[in-house]
């Protein structure tokens, strides 16, 4: 492995650190009230304001006027998580296995499991503690079932974290499901154009 | 045996003569797959994937001995060949669950298909349907199963139930052509899998003592613990290495812990684990984990009235389910502030201790449960084995059956499972108070009557007579007979009559006087028939001979006596003595505590009852912690003193607390593990020092073992007749607990949750028009209660028992120190 120049702890001239030429700090009174004055009558603030006024009277500006417009998005983005659901029967996808809560390098994801009725296993809570997550997209890539993806909602603003990480808010509701509105996801972990040819089949005797 | 030297992929090692191959590398640090072996139990050769070459021959390291100056290689192409094909015919219709199986993670066929690198299947044969099965405790699931068979190794060579074993599994035949085409161990493992599946013996479900070691055992997730299902997945939990806080047989356990739920952060034991193959659990360690004492806080002031109640006491009453530490301080306070320490139980071991030491010259006994894995011939004498201790049950049946042994069983109440162990194992249903004939009987039977004291010998001789019996024998005998036979002449062409003799040899029974010893002890102890045949086929080249004395020997009115007894046994005779101690710590409390006959006028109880009562169970007047939320140690029947540390926490104060409020000054409890007295065998180390696992060669790596301290005795070695009048007749109950059940800790945890009653045998229901379910008064000489009677089908005779797991039922209170005691019994 290739060791990085980090060990010289000692920084000096002949290190790779070097320093930016600034003007000393004024030290006397009369030394701080010329730069003051300097500064508030030397008009410094228009050459910034300049490009302001200029873009103003152009008429034909690029601005996107968030929030009433957006910018889409790229299909790899990864902000705040969904569980999606099986299109055909309408259950959730997620198998609770457990992989993403072992690859989450933040620890933040948790779910609870247990044995249902019909004797599957349920997770019965789910949630994404979006406090620590710092959307890797570890996640999504090890789910075995694509159960766990990327949304495109980058909008976290709320009055608790908590609002966008319980279960009932990232799985997709029964009717988005039933109207087509589940969006599968093309990020990490999808599977990607042929990958039937990839793979060799199991041999069965029936 | 010799030490040895064999040659392991050009790695030079050291073992013993005779050992497997497969242990001998283990021990070793050289890496052999095998799926099917169980350390300390039979080869299966089921799996067949262990397979080296051993001088140039192909072998099962599993069963093939180690010879001096073999050599070993593990890894030729033949045999890779034949590990890959053998790992892709287990992969075949095994389910691709491993998203939600419980084993994935710690799943053997995971963890080989990766390192032989299965990334293709070959073969291919119709799958069957195999659904699920319940088996109350355990859960099956065929489909998972791989045919190993540890679960039936484990239960019929270390546990002794034999409830397992294989039946057809249906389906069709593998398809020909793979004889030709696959490896020739590969094929031959998957006939053998392709034939049999697991199933019980009593039908649709497990009849057995619900150890739960064929779930510990499983490589896949085909036997799990119904409980566990689906709640948690191995990675997750953080093992805390313990001992299991029941009995006195101290296993090494790993707590599995976790957070509760999403809304609960504190940790929760999901499950307990063992290392299977080099100990193995009862179903009160395995399933009886959850006893702690939950949602304590700091209550200042009940700190307070703790504090002004012991000022007020003159009296510490306690039980033995408590750590080596807490003892200790117990034992200070006395020292202190002159508290009587009330412990029946422990102190009637204590003075068996005491009084075996007065003739043996030895603080402890000789022997361990390993010396008892290792004989050849087991005696059990004054125990109900299987519920007082489960892992001396399972020490004595694995000695019989591996090592081609045979036992002697001595207790009143007459226990299926020990004779479900063996057909070399007998059972003396002896009458209650003849305990001590038993061990007159170890005496005549084992003793070198040259080296004996002559009182002793000229008493037991009183019990031999000789006496004319008429035995049967067959004796070969010449007969002639004249025979008619029908010739052909030839001349005549005529068939003629010719009369011929025939000598024959024929076998006769004769009836024949002969002059036999007599043993009245025989039937003092109610010998089977003819046992003294029976005892000489047993003895045929016995080498390793081990003693286990239980409880009954104790609590035993002439107590004294019988201790003297075993230490004579332990002098005289080739057997090295295991004295089974009551609970999880009565040998560590013994050794530690200056106990008291009688209690005072005030007295504090710590998990029993007092005027004011400590409790980790949750019900006294100050909450403590549970042995599952402490660190410290305990001491098993092994001598060996066992660190065990904190599973889930604990809000409240403890036994260390009140100590230090009444003016000692230890910030931990386990400050007291290195003041633990060395005089009595203990060693003055630091808690965090102990060790507590197994070396991979089987080496137990726990806490230390207990010295034993040289005792000076005066020489006196006379032990007191017995009286056969005070043999108990019919009509008697026992103290015991049934299986599963230890105290009332074991009965707290979920999984065990029971309701205590009068256990009876089948026979003793019928024979007193007894239904399971009726109200029946209870009524000794000290006293009577009303219980329901509950069936037990792991007992047979005419003696019930009463628990003392169930703190509602005080059952002590009906005996007289001795575990049995003449009662009545009526329908209510």
């Amino acid at each position: 492995m290739h060791v990085e120049p980090f060990t010289d702890r000692n920084v000096s001239e002949h290190s790779a650190y070097y320093y930016v030429d600034i003007e000393n700090y004024p030290v006397t009174g009369w030394d701080k009230f010329k730069q003051v004055v300097k500064r508030s009558l030397k008009g410094e603030l228009f050459v910034g304001l300049w490009v302001v006024m200029r873009e103003m009277i152009k008429f034909d500006i690029h601005t996107v006027k968030y929030p009433l417009e957006k910018l889409p998005i790229g299909p790899r983005y990864r902000a705040v998580h969904k569980l999606l659901r099986l299109w055909e029967s309408g259950f959730e996808r997620c198998i609770g296995c457990g992989l993403c809560e072992k690859i989450c390098i933040s620890d933040c994801i948790r779910m609870d499991t247990r044995i249902d009725e019909n004797s599957r296993k349920e997770v019965t809570e789910y949630s994404i503690n979006l406090g620590r997550c710092i959307f890797c997209g570890y996640c999504a890539e090890v789910c075995p079932e694509l159960a766990i993806v990327h949304g495109g909602r980058y909008e976290n603003a709320s009055e608790q974290r908590a609002h966008f990480v319980i279960k009932d808010d990232m799985l997709t509701p029964l009717d988005f499901l039933t109207a087509g509105q589940q969006e599968e996801y093309p990020g990490f972990g999808a599977i990607t154009p042929h990958e039937d040819e990839r793979v060799s089949k199991t041999p069965l005797a029936y | 045996m010799n030490e040895i030297t064999i040659t392991i992929d050009g790695k030079s090692v050291q073992t013993q003569e005779g050992e497997f191959i497969l242990n001998a590398a283990r021990a070793n640090g050289v890496f052999i797959p095998a799926i099917c072996y169980l350390t300390r139990c039979s080869p299966t050769l089921a799996c067949r994937i262990c397979l080296v070459e051993a001088d140039g021959k192909q072998v099962y390291a599993c069963n093939a001995k180690a010879k001096e100056g073999m050599s070993v290689i593990t890894s030729t192409s033949t045999i890779e060949d034949e590990k890959r094909a053998i790992m892709e015919v287990y992969d075949v219709n095994h389910p691709l669950e491993c998203g939600v199986c419980d084993q994935s993670g710690e799943c053997e066929l995971q963890n080989y298909t990766l390192e032989l690198a299965v990334d293709s299947q070959t073969y291919s044969i119709p799958d069957t349907f195999k659904p699920v099965q319940d088996w109350g405790l355990i859960h099956y699931d065929p489909a998972l199963c791989i045919m190993c068979e540890r679960c039936i190794t484990v239960c019929k060579d270390m546990i002794g139930d034999g409830a397992l074993s294989t039946v057809a599994r249906g389906g069709e035949n593998i398809d020909a052509a793979f004889k030709e085409s696959m490896p020739k161990d590969a094929y031959a493992m998957w006939n053998k899998l392709n034939k049999s599946l697991i199933a019980p013996n009593a039908g649709d479900t497990l009849d057995c003592t619900n150890c739960g070691e064929c779930t510990s055992v499983c490589p896949v997730g085909a036997l799990v613990g119904t409980d566990y299902q689906y709640s948690a997945n191995a990675w997750e939990h953080q093992q805390i290495p313990a001992t299991c806080a029941h009995c006195s047989a101290g296993c090494q356990i790993s707590y599995d812990i976790k957070h509760t739920s999403i809304a609960d952060p504190d940790d929760k034991i999901y499950r307990v684990k063992n290392e299977w193959n080099y100990v193995s659990l009862c179903g009160s360690g395995r399933y009886g984990y959850d006893f702690q004492n939950t949602n304590v806080t700091k209550d200042a002031a009940k700190f307070d009235a703790a504090i002004a109640a012991f000022k007020k006491a003159d009296t510490i009453s306690f039980t033995s389910t408590i750590t080596n530490e807490e003892a200790m301080i117990l034992q200070r306070l006395k020292e202190k502030f002159g508290y009587r320490l009330i412990n029946e139980e422990a102190r009637a071991f204590k003075s068996f201790l005491g009084s075996y030491s007065a003739v043996s010259g030895q603080s402890l006994y000789s022997g361990n449960l390993k010396e008892v894995h290792e004989s050849d011939f087991v005696v059990s004498i004054g125990s109900a084995l299987k519920t007082d201790n489960p892992n001396a049950r399972f020490a004595m049946n694995n000695a019989i059956s591996m090592n081609k042994g045979a036992g002697l069983y001595f207790h009143p109440i007459n226990d299926p499972v020990i004779n479900d162990m063996s057909k070399n194992v007998t059972q003396f249903n002896h009458a209650a108070m003849m305990e001590e004939a038993a061990l007159y009987l170890m005496l005549d039977l084992f003793g070198d009557k040259t080296a004996m004291p002559s009182e002793i010998v000229s008493y037991l001789a009183t019990f031999h007579s000789t006496k004319t019996v008429t035995i049967e024998e067959t004796i070969d005998e010449k007969v002639t007979e004249t025979v008619m036979k029908k010739v052909l002449n030839e001349e005549t062409g005529v068939e003629e009559e010719v009369s011929e003799e025939v000598t024959k040899t024929v076998k006769k029974k004769v009836s024949k006087e002969v002059e036999v010893d007599d043993n009245r002890l025989y039937d003092l102890l109610n010998a089977p028939a003819s046992f003294a045949d029976t005892l000489t086929k047993y003895l045929a080249k016995k080498e390793k001979f081990a003693l286990m004395v239980g409880p009954d020997l104790y609590s035993h009115p002439n107590s004294v006596n019988c201790a003297r007894l075993v230490a004579l046994i332990e002098k005289y005779t080739a057997f090295n003595v295991t004295m089974i101690p009551n609970l999880s710590n009565t040998l560590g409390t013994a050794l530690i505590c200056d106990l008291d006959t009688s209690a005072g006028s005030y007295t504090i109880g710590y998990n029993t009852a007092g005027n004011f009562t400590l409790s980790a169970l949750g019900n006294g007047d100050l909450d403590m912690p549970a042995i599952n939320q402490q660190e410290g140690t305990l001491t098993s029947i092994d001598k060996r003193v066992n660190p065990t540390n904190v599973a889930v926490g604990f809000g409240g104060y403890t036994l260390n607390d009140i100590a230090n409020a009444l003016g000692f000054n230890e910030a931990l409890t386990v400050n007291y593990t290195k003041q633990l007295p060395v005089n009595a065998g203990f060693q003055a180390v630091e808690f965090d020092t102990l060790p507590n696992y197994y070396t991979n060669a089987g080496e137990e790596v726990r806490g230390y073992v207990l010295t034993s301290i040289s005792v000076t005795v005066n020489g006196d070695k006379s032990v007191t007749a017995f009286h056969e009048s005070a043999a108990m007749g019919n009509g008697i109950v026992y103290l015991a607990n049934p299986v599963l059940q230890f105290t009332p800790f074991t009965a707290k945890a979920h999984q065990l949750k029971e309701t205590g009653g009068l256990y009876a045998s089948a026979a003793f229901m019928s024979a007193n028009g007894i239904n399971e379910g009726d109200r029946v008064r209870v009524k000794t000489a000290q006293g009577e209660i009303v219980v329901n009677v509950i069936a037990d089908g792991k007992i047979d005779g005419e003696i019930p028992y009463l628990p003392t797991f169930d703190t509602q039922i005080n059952s002590g209170a009906l005996f007289d120190g001795y575990r049995f005691a003449t009662v009545s019994i009526q329908k209510v």
